[in-house]
């Protein structure tokens, strides 16, 4: 069997690349997933798929991979992301009434994305910035010592504004 | 130079000259309360006050006082400067040579400067970590060049074995006696050995990996190839958080250099010994932290753990002895090569020898990176380093050790901090993630947390730990919406006994500590919540009260 | 070509056994008749220690060992049967019990099951924990087999015997811990596999009713496992 790129996007030379680059061992699945998320912001099924004819890995233990680690996403993600911290030290000082406001703010539950498409909502275990807790990454950047009316105005000029 | 590691004792990091450097921290927690705008704003003023060629402005690591970032430094003169915003440049710059800004400075004689003791952070926030040169100008690869050419692999363990190092990720296994192990094993088939460093930290509250990859990269892949040569392995991984681009961006960089200046590579430093790394990035797995799961993950599996033995030193990455070390660990063991093993014992207690480094952070003062001797109080931690707790708050508890620690309350404070006296009050020395909680934190509330982590965080494969962590958080809920009865107080106490004893691996062994802890320390908590409904510290919604108000 | 394996002399519950050095402590007390609770493991596959219910204590090691992964060693003292083990077993398949919705009545392997069996062997009369009743769904789409979730304890032999028997690899895990699950394929319906042969090992070595064969009512699917240590035999042979 021979694996054929689902699309003419030129994304899956990038997933190609990495694979190559790995002699297309089955080991270098992990690697291959990150690409395709990277690449793509999510993992489809046609992806995985292509995967694991590309690498020979049977089609179940690749789907048991994508869904073991919790940094792969098998949905789309909205335009904005808003990663609400849940570390210890965010949680000590207040990150669940973070998630709380933000969550009946746009109308989201965590793990999910606005219906609009704008915003998807997640929680992270920790992304390592407890010195400023609590934090909050909206769009890949990090904002510490976070307060219910900073987040609010925060998104508020990153998300809602476009509406 | 100073082991100290002042910001005072610092080389001449470039050896260009420049009599003045600012050095702007552009470790994540700086960089987030906006330091690249200061880096500029500082470039700005140096060129027009027409300081180029006497002062140079530096990207550098952590410079540890996160909560009062952005943080500059003014090399060789002990000044940091904190909160510093854009508009402070010019008046910094004018500063230079001359007093410094008062109204900016960091008070560099308080405890949470003086007390600390850098053997690991000795670079952090002196030199550029995307530079070789910097390191190298700070004694780096002195260690592994004096490893090549002085040392055999046997003197190498020697060194490792007398400075009493114990391994950094929590357990403080003596890391000597795990590369004797390894140096021991017979390689693969193939003639292979792997040498791994966990850099999946992935205890909540903890960020001393991450520090120090993206302040002082080249330390820790010298302390690989350390490894390698003294272990007899030629390949190294990585394996380190996607959650953390900056540090990964700055490994990759790291690596290219040290391949380009053959510090890593083929015949490095033209000896026989060969060495590569390569960076292998985890997808958030907080299990991938036990190393037979963490050897899965690499090989490209779903990171589960399996029952040890065989131990991976004998049977590890793709069935060949592999040596598994945490950041902080091999962070250690240049400065060990360069000094020697008794110069490192020197420091720390009897059994734990030398400095640990913690992220101190939660209800307390000053938050940030540190790094103190073993055997420290967790008094002097909290309240002097720390600055104590902050709005006249009551002091409630430390925890230590994330989800496999405990909670620590104020009857402890005066005891030393070291992996014994920490786990005889029932946490443990962990990665080092130090968490202050006050009177505004429930104890119950807190252990919920952990559980629901663990259980979320669960592999699903064995059963105590599967099933176990679910019937525990679901218990706890109970307890915490005033459902509870002192049965389900019993059945979670015996659950928390049957996890620990039977479950597969590190995870569900110690997903009960959280809760046995503060059920040793704060059991009139719990019992608050079951016989009273009522949260002490005001936390937890009790469904009655909800009743009862509607 | 044979290779030499010394032979251990070892204890277990006081009495003297030998056994050799390949073998696990499960296999050398199987053999001399000593009882072992066990649902994972399966003669004939890979041991994963997933269980729990086959750990044993050794004298001078402070944790429990799981025997069916454990080789034994020469001068072993193993404790099979001690109180604090029973109970753990106990509370191992209470544990089970509770995760998802065994209804032994309504179930085709009613009478036919491991679990329930051990069940009635451990002394399991009620379970202490709050059923979690997740919602769980059953795959019918497959021509002659059914896939059951509600009845499934994640012991992974058909994960096992169909990558490492049949060689499809039709199964897997999904997701994790709680929330895990086993899958064919992209997790799709059974029926619509691409690898699947249809070969039914997977519903042979499943301990309850998560698998089962098309048309079989409750308390009739009993399971056929002599093809296991047949086929096993048979590919050693050829080697």
């Amino acid at each position: 069997m021979k694996a054929e790129r689902p699309s003419d996007d030129k994304r899956w030379r990038l997933v190609d690349a990495t694979m190559r680059r790995h002699g297309h061992e089955p080991n270098c699945l992990i690697e291959a997933l990150h690409t395709v998320q990277e690449s793509f912001g999510y993992l489809e099924k046609d992806a995985l798929r292509y995967v694991a004819l590309s690498l020979r890995v049977p089609l179940s233990k690749v789907y048991g991979v994508a869904t073991f680690y919790h940094f792969f996403s098998m949905k789309p993600q909205g335009k904005h992301t808003c990663v609400v911290c849940m570390g210890t030290a965010c949680y000590i000082k207040g990150a669940q009434n973070l998630l709380d406001s933000v969550r009946s703010r746009m109308v989201v539950e965590p793990g999910d994305t606005t219906s609009d498409g704008q915003l998807s909502l997640l929680t992270a275990r920790c992304v390592g910035s407890c010195g400023l807790a609590p934090a909050v990454v909206i769009d890949n950047k990090v904002l510490g010592n976070v307060t219910e009316s900073r987040l609010s105005e925060t998104l508020g000029r990153s998300v809602e504004h476009e509406l | 130079m100073s082991s100290e590691g002042s910001v005072e004792g610092a080389a001449d990091p470039g050896g260009d000259g420049k009599t003045h450097s600012l050095n702007v921290c552009v470790a994540a927690g700086c960089l987030s309360s906006g330091s690249e705008k200061v880096k500029v704003a500082l470039e700005d003023a140096v060129k027009s006050h027409g300081l180029e060629h006497e002062c140079k402005v530096k990207g550098v690591g952590c410079l540890g006082l996160c909560s009062k970032g952005p943080l500059v430094s003014v090399e060789k003169e002990n000044v940091v400067y904190q909160d510093v915003e854009p508009g402070d440049a010019a008046e910094i710059v004018e500063s230079l040579g001359k007093e410094a800004v008062t109204r900016l400075k960091c008070d560099m004689e308080s405890p949470f400067f003086t007390r600390q003791t850098k053997i690991v952070l000795e670079n952090c926030g002196i030199i550029d970590p995307e530079r070789i040169e910097d390191y190298l100008a700070a004694d780096g690869y002195e260690a592994l060049s004096k490893a090549l050419t002085q040392l055999t692999p046997h003197d190498v363990v020697d060194q490792i074995s007398k400075s009493g190092l114990r391994g950094r990720g929590g357990a403080g296994y003596p890391t000597g006696l795990k590369w004797s192990t390894i140096a021991k094993s017979v390689p693969d088939s193939t003639g292979r050995k792997f040498v791994i460093c966990n850099a999946d930290e992935g205890d909540p509250g903890a960020f001393m990996d991450r520090s120090v990859l993206e302040s002082d990269p080249f330390r820790v892949l010298e302390g690989m190839a350390i490894a390698g040569y003294a272990t007899g392995a030629s390949q190294g991984y990585i394996y380190v958080r996607a959650e953390y681009p900056l540090a990964v961006k700055r490994l990759r960089t790291a690596i290219r250099q040290a391949e380009k200046s053959g510090y890593l590579g083929a015949n490095i430093l033209d000896t026989t010994f060969s060495f590569r790394i390569d960076i292998r990035l985890g997808a958030g797995a907080f299990v991938c932290g036990e190393e037979t799961a963490l050897i899965a993950s690499i090989e490209g599996k779903r990171g589960t753990p399996r029952p040890r033995p065989p131990y991976p030193a004998e049977h590890g990455l793709w069935g060949a002895p592999t040596l598994i070390n945490n950041v902080e660990t091999y962070a250690n063991v240049p400065a060990i090569i360069r000094h020697g093993g008794e110069w490192f014992a020197s420091r720390g207690t009897e059994k734990s020898k030398g400095t640990k480094v913690f992220a101190l952070a939660g209800r307390v003062r000053n938050t940030g990176l540190i790094e103190v001797p073993i055997g420290i109080t967790l008094r002097e931690v909290v309240f002097d380093i720390g600055g104590g707790v902050p709005d006249g708050k009551k002091f409630k508890a430390v925890q230590t050790g994330g989800p496999s620690g405990g909670c620590i309350p104020a009857e402890h404070l005066d005891m030393p901090v070291d992996y014994e006296t920490l786990s005889r009050v029932g946490s443990m020395m962990g990665s080092g993630g130090m968490i202050v909680a006050d009177e505004t934190s429930c104890m119950v509330d807190v252990a919920k947390f952990f559980m629901e982590f663990c259980m979320s965080e669960s592999c699903g494969k064995c059963i105590p730990c599967r099933v176990g962590t679910a019937q525990m958080y679901d218990l706890l809920c109970k307890i915490t919406s005033g459902q509870a009865s002192m049965q389900d107080l019993d059945l979670l106490i015996e659950l928390c006994d049957m996890v620990k004893s039977t479950s597969l691996c590190g995870l569900g062994q110690s997903a009960p500590n959280p809760v046995l802890s503060t059920l040793r320390y704060f059991r009139s908590e719990y019992e608050e919540h079951i016989l009273n409904k009522r949260c002490p510290a005001g936390v937890c919604k009790m469904s009655n009260e909800v009743v009862h108000n509607g | 070509m044979a290779k030499q394996v010394q032979v251990k002399t070892l204890k277990i519950n006081g009495v003297d056994v030998g056994g050799r050095g390949d073998q696990t402590i499960l296999q050398v007390a199987r053999e001399h008749d000593i009882e072992m609770p066990t649902l994972c493991h399966i003669e004939g596959l890979s041991d994963v220690g997933a269980c729990r219910l086959c750990l044993v204590e050794v004298k001078g090691i402070n944790k429990l060992i799981p025997s069916c992964t454990t080789l034994v060693e020469e001068g072993m003292e193993v404790t099979t049967n001690s109180e604090r083990l029973a109970k753990y077993r106990k509370m191992v398949l209470e544990l089970l019990f509770a995760e998802r919705n065994h209804i032994c009545s309504v179930c085709v392997s009613n009478g036919h099951c491991d679990l329930q069996d051990l069940a009635r062997l451990l002394g399991v009369t009620h379970v202490r924990y709050p059923y979690r009743y997740p919602r769980l769904s059953v795959d019918a789409s497959h021509q002659r087999f059914v896939l059951d979730q509600n009845r499934c304890i994640l012991c992974t032999r058909c994960v096992r015997v169909c990558d490492e028997i049949e060689g499809a690899h039709t199964w897997d895990v999904m997701g994790r811990g709680i929330e895990a699950k086993v899958i064919t394929d992209l997790n799709q319906p059974w029926g619509s596999s691409e690898t699947c042969t249809s070969c039914g090992k997977c519903v042979q070595v499943c301990p309850t009713g998560a698998l089962s064969e098309k048309g079989k009512s409750v308390a009739e699917m009993s399971k056929r496992r002599q093809f296991l240590p047949y086929l096993t035999t048979m590919r050693e042979e050829r080697e």
